[in-house]
């Protein structure tokens, strides 16, 4: 069958619907058009390509398997659970895949210093390994709370010899790392690249970023397709800022007998006002550059947030998951704190897989899902990162 | 095409032209550090001669903005400011001073939350005469300009070191009461000298805005910076984190505020007269 998926480099457009878009500062609309001109080229540009291919393959190690858990499958009853196993990827998570992709570009573009947010830090060490091998700066801008709850992490990105500056503005988690990052970027175009961890921000990140992760979905679809000879019923993934699951929902987008799940952080309940899930609890706003659904209160300030999982901490979410909410091509979903302690467990325990907190989601959800399907039906979970850096968390929470 | 029509902004430029001046734009946040307290500040600012006067509505994400206002703009959201209250403030300040015109200064999601028409007609009704939102870029501007025109209110859009020609020009067109030149690479806040990007910028933009005129802002602190971009053919200057930071280095003593803010004022305002 044929790739319908997303090709690198499809032709960029800055908005999905009436998402997206550029709501930056001045001073960004300029670098913003470089930067959209240099990825539109670089994404057609054959040895480009190629050379991003083999530091997938050879650094990052793709393909990454579709592992079948029978063991979960045969404990839940239903469909059979297929598992995407980015887990097993070079630093531990599929931040690595957009990484390797935007640093080659920033080389590419002549820039020599690389910035980056991170919340959990997965996106902070997949910049500062990215860096590290194509010979780049890095500096990181990490939430002071953030780096509490994530010290591993900040040893890990200064070991990788990136440089991660505190950020002790605003509510001291992602969504203040972001906004330092732009300020930083704002300072110093000239030599800079702003490499974004997530399908968000300005035109033409959501995009990009997207296309770098995209890897996942078409990797996916055809290994399904080989091991079951059809198309799967389902596909989940979790969604913070939302890339895992675009990168592996995008391929299957035109397929309409795959139903897509999205699913949020609900923290300590949706109810409570204390969780993440900007989708199933947001509005319509502006944040970061994009227009989008956004956690805020009545008169447009952002609210903080809150998960157990620092990866899906953050007030908005990708604007191409906003559309895909309102074409009703995707479902989205919210998880709490407990549920997904439970799929943590539960994959621990029947597979041996330590999954992160992040996918840990997604597990939960699917253990439900998967009970509505005949056991001939198939159901792909992303795994999208292994659980080593929550394993404090974890213990603290389950009291190992 | 959107006339330069004379607005009570453009009237104010106009007005300082022929008495060979140029235009001291004075910002505070709104509600900063308190409402009362903020009431006077303003008051300050008045007195001490500014031309026009700029108002925050704080954010909670302020990306354009440096630590300086970053702190006043938490601080007034601490003490419970809505956009509400701000342009209440307005209404009061501009009923205390009719000839001062005053422009709002937020972020574009507190705007999109109250609703694009709903805040120009509040704002118009609270004697706001322009609007300066620096996270909404003239490309993503069509229902903001529209809903603004409908209800005579500014939109002063900004333009950077870096815009390039044909987007300047677009700027330009679409921008009413005065272009806001962005005068250096950075977020807001102050420094000890004016950059060169300044001076050329001015004089770039200068070519090409006909009779808009032009008030540079971002990192303008001291009359000598001030001075130097009216040399340069600035029609104003802005100054914000310099006045800020006497609000945030006074917070305990609000007369002091008072005093510092008229003095300094009083100096920036000496440096746009250009015979002086």
């Amino acid at each position: 069958m044929k790739d319908r998926g997303t090709k690198l480099g499809q032709r960029p457009v800055g908005k999905f619907g009436r998402f997206g878009g550029r709501y930056v500062p001045e001073t960004l609309m300029e670098p913003l058009g470089q930067l959209e001109a240099a990825y539109h080229h670089y994404s057609h540009n054959l040895g480009f390509r190629k050379e991003l291919r083999d530091l997938l393959a050879y650094y990052a190690g793709r393909p990454t398997p579709l592992y079948f858990a029978s063991n979960l499958t045969r404990r839940l009853g239903g469909a059979k659970i297929y598992l995407k196993r980015e887990d097993l990827l070079h630093g531990g998570a599929h931040k690595i895949n957009n990484t390797l992709g935007q640093a080659l570009l920033a080389k590419k573009m002549g820039k020599t210093r690389v910035i980056a947010e991170t919340g959990a830090g997965q996106h902070g060490v997949a910049t500062a390994m990215a860096c590290a091998v194509l010979g780049l700066k890095a500096e990181v801008y990490m939430g002071s709370e953030d780096m509490e709850r994530q010290r591993l992490n900040v040893y890990r990105m200064r070991m990788l010899g990136a440089k991660v500056h505190k950020v002790e503005s605003g509510s001291k988690t992602l969504k203040d790392s972001i906004n330092e990052a732009l300020r930083d970027w704002v300072s110093n175009i000239d030599d800079t690249y702003y490499l974004i961890g997530s399908v968000v921000g300005p035109h033409p990140y959501p995009t990009m970023v997207r296309d770098f992760q995209c890897v996942i979905g078409r990797e996916a679809r055809r290994q399904v397709l080989t091991v079951e000879g059809r198309l799967p019923s389902a596909i989940v993934a979790c969604v913070g800022g939302g890339s895992n699951a675009i990168g592996i929902f995008h391929p299957f987008l035109h397929d309409m007998e795959v139903e897509l799940y999205g699913v949020e952080a609900a923290g300590k309940g949706i109810a409570t006002g204390q969780h993440a899930a900007s989708l199933v609890a947001g509005r319509e706003g502006v944040l970061h550059g994009m227009y989008t659904y956004v956690l805020q209160d009545q008169n447009g300030q952002i609210e903080t947030t809150d998960s157990i999982s620092a990866g899906l901490d953050y007030s908005a979410v990708g604007p191409e998951h906003s559309h895909l909410m309102m074409t009703g091509r995707t479902k989205y979903a919210a998880v709490t704190d407990a549920e997904a302690l439970d799929g943590f467990k539960l994959l621990s325990e029947s597979e041996g897989i330590i999954p992160a907190l992040e996918p840990s989601h997604a597990i939960s959800y699917a253990s439900k899902l998967v009970k509505r399907y005949g056991s001939k039906d198939s159901v792909i979970i992303n795994l999208s990162g292994r659980g080593d850096k929550d394993v404090e968390t974890v213990a603290k929470a389950l009291d190992y | 095409m959107p006339k330069h029509s004379t607005t009570s902004i453009a009237s104010k430029f106009q007005n300082l032209k022929s008495h060979d001046q140029g235009a001291l734009v004075a910002y505070l946040t709104g509600g900063d550090p308190k409402p009362k307290i903020f009431l006077n500040n303003v008051v300050a600012l008045a007195e001490g001669g500014a031309d026009i006067i700029e108002i925050g509505i704080p954010f909670s994400d302020p990306i354009a903005d440096g630590p300086v206002i970053q702190s006043s703009s938490q601080r007034s959201l601490a003490h419970g400011t809505t956009p509400r209250i701000v342009l209440e403030e307005c209404r009061e300040i501009s009923g205390i001073y009719p000839e001062i015109p005053l422009v709002i200064l937020t972020y574009y999601n507190p705007v999109l939350a109250i609703g694009l028409d709903h805040f120009m007609r509040k704002a118009r009704d609270s004697g706001v005469s322009g609007v300066v939102v620096p996270d909404l870029p003239v490309e993503e501007s069509g229902d903001y300009r529209a809903a603004a025109f409908k209800n005579g209110v500014d939109t002063i859009f900004l333009t950077a070191p870096n815009t390039s020609e044909t987007r300047l020009v677009k700027i330009i067109r679409n921008s009413t009461g005065f272009l806001y030149l962005v005068s250096l690479f950075g977020v807001t806040g102050p420094r000890d000298s004016l950059s060169e990007l300044a001076v050329s910028s001015v004089k770039h933009v200068k070519n090409l805005s006909g009779r808009l005129p032009i008030a540079a802002g971002f990192g303008i602190s001291r009359p000598e910076h001030v001075s130097a971009l009216m040399k340069s053919g600035a029609d104003g200057a802005i100054v914000g984190s310099a006045l800020v930071r006497l609000v945030n280095e006074n917070l305990g003593d609000p007369e002091e505020t008072v005093e510092a803010l008229k003095r300094k004022t009083m100096d920036l305002k000496a440096a746009t007269r250009r015979n002086s």
